[in-house]
């Protein structure tokens, strides 16, 4: 596979949009004098995750968490 | 006997024969906790009269010729996320203040009183334990012993600070990301965390359902020894605890290192490592004979991915928390875990099955290895307050490059124990990782090295003025 799947690290504007969306989707207040930490530890993050989201693993790869009934 | 620095195993051997009493070596923790502990800050509550009605009990039970356990008038402390009957179970918050006191012990205190142990206090802790510092912003940092001015190292940074001080010889922390190697290593302290699933977490604070581990710190091998049987054994009220035999481990210890494959872990673990955990681990290797290099295989990767699901759990447990009282957070915990609510779920999705494959691939190396040697943390205790500190010209964020080479090794659950090497000024502590249900592995070799007085627990400068050194 040549083309990237994962996600990028995201340009400031993107979180913003992010930080809003999920803040409202999760009754979540973010105030103002937080919003950058927390646009910077999404940041981390984003550009930690892009270390693993992209690695290859077939569809069955199972999850490692084990829930037996 | 000097019970300020005696081991659990010397407490119990002089109580079970008479030579001292439970009451005697109660009374005497309790008057090193107030004596150091203003300086120190590592309990947050100290139960003296529990404590001594326990201690006298065990006197009793001696006198009247009743069998006393393994850690006959031992006395022991917790980090503030066990529940402990009658205390609200702050686990380092403001929040949980308000919490009702808790109506029981946690499963691994009751274990440990079973076989004779004392518990004298709940120790300080980093807030919901998301901290590799040992700083709090509601209750003051925890301080280093070896330098009150060094933090402890988190988040079990009261735990650290309590057994390095001798203010107890056995204390319990819990390790998610490196919460016992990493004030482990800072303190100059061995620290145990066992395969996870192997202890009960129950009647315990959470935090990543996914990583949390609890284990014991200790100044000798032994003693993590003796306080880890004491507290194994499947236990109902948590649905990780692994449904396995108890497998005494004190008794094999003694086997030490001899038959056993040890490499060390090279790649990532080599990387960004100041001179002196370059050193400790040099020590310890040269004292092993340990010479192969192995590449844990995508360590990078495992690190990272352990950071997302930690922060996506985090964010998922306190998001009530969250929307009700975000200002009574630590601000640093807060904007962490508002973040972390806020993650895709895909990315934490692809997290976990990412962590299987990286099992799978960690597995197959302990084919041909027993033991793997890696850093605790990258560098020896920095200044309480710091932010960054600098590696060959880079500057790096000292709170999120503390746990690099813990994080990657408890994502997978692999048992470790962190040795403390007692370099000048200051300690730091070395991994020794072994297969998962394989503690023994890994307590065998700590106690080769302290045999070989390659690893101790220095005991800090007596007549200490307890004030930060310049």
């Amino acid at each position: 596979m040549s083309h990237k799947q994962g996600p990028k690290a995201a340009p400031s504007d993107s979180l913003d949009d992010l930080v809003d969306a999920a803040a409202r989707a999760l009754d979540l207040t973010v105030a103002p004098q937080w919003r950058g930490a927390v646009k910077a530890n999404l940041a981390v993050t984003f550009a930690l995750a892009e270390l693993f989201a992209d690695f290859p693993l077939p569809d069955e790869a199972e999850p490692a968490p084990v829930f037996s009934a | 006997m000097d019970t300020a620095w005696a081991h659990a195993s010397e407490i119990a051997a002089a109580v079970t024969d008479g030579h001292t009493s439970a009451s005697a070596v109660v009374r005497a923790a309790l008057a090193r906790i107030a004596a150091d502990n203003p300086v120190l800050n590592a309990f947050t509550a100290v139960l003296e009269d529990r404590a001594l009605a326990k201690a006298r009990a065990i006197d009793a039970a001696r006198l009247a010729g009743h069998p006393l356990g393994a850690l006959a008038g031992v006395p022991f402390a917790v980090k503030n996320l066990f529940d402990v009957a009658g205390l609200p179970t702050l686990a380092g918050s403001k929040i949980n203040r308000e919490r009702a006191p808790a109506p029981r012990d946690a499963t691994l205190i009751a274990r440990l009183e079973a076989n004779g142990a004392v518990l004298v206090g709940a120790l300080n802790m980093g807030e919901y334990a998301y901290d590799f510092t040992g700083e709090n912003v509601h209750y003051g940092p925890s301080r280093n012993p070896h330098d009150v001015a060094r933090m402890t190292g988190g988040s079990s940074g009261g735990s650290g600070g309590a057994v390095a001080g001798g203010l107890v010889p056995l204390a319990l922390g819990s390790d998610t990301n490196g919460s016992i190697r990493v004030p482990a290593s800072l303190c100059g302290v061995f620290g145990l965390k066992p395969t996870y699933g192997r202890l009960s977490r129950a009647h315990t604070f959470p935090f990543v359902a996914s990583l949390d581990h609890l284990g014991p710190l200790a100044r000798s091998t032994r003693d993590l020894a003796l306080a880890y049987d004491a507290m194994q054994g499947h236990d109902g009220d948590d649905p990780v605890c692994a449904a396995r035999s108890v497998e005494p481990v004190a008794p094999e210890i003694a086997r030490g290192s001899e038959g056993l494959r040890i490499a060390i872990a090279g790649g990532y673990f080599r990387a960004g490592v100041f001179p002196e955990a370059q050193n400790a681990l040099a020590r310890v290797a040269a004292a092993l004979g340990a010479a192969t290099e192995i590449e844990l295989p995508q360590a990078k990767r495992a690190r990272a991915a352990a950071y997302a699901i930690t922060a996506a759990e985090g964010g998922a447990l306190h998001l009530a928390r969250l929307r009700a009282r975000a200002h009574d957070f630590d601000p640093a915990v807060r904007d962490r875990l508002i973040a972390g609510a806020m993650i895709p779920a895909a990315l934490v999705t692809k997290a976990q099955k990412f962590r299987r494959w990286y099992r799978e691939q960690v597995l197959a190396l302990f084919a041909d290895v027993d033991a793997v040697l890696a850093p605790a943390t990258p560098c020896a205790a920095p200044l309480i307050g710091q932010q960054t500190f600098v590696l060959d010209g880079v500057e790096l964020a000292v709170r999120a490059n503390l746990g690099l080479y813990t994080q990657p090794i408890s994502f997978i659950g692999l048992p470790v124990v962190a040795v403390p090497v007692p370099l000048e000024p200051m300690p730091i502590g070395v991994q020794i990782i072994a297969a998962p249900w394989r503690e023994d592995v890994a307590l065998r070799v700590a106690y080769a090295l302290e045999q070989a007085g390659a690893v101790a627990a220095s005991k800090p400068p007596l007549g200490r003025d307890k004030q930060p050194r310049q």
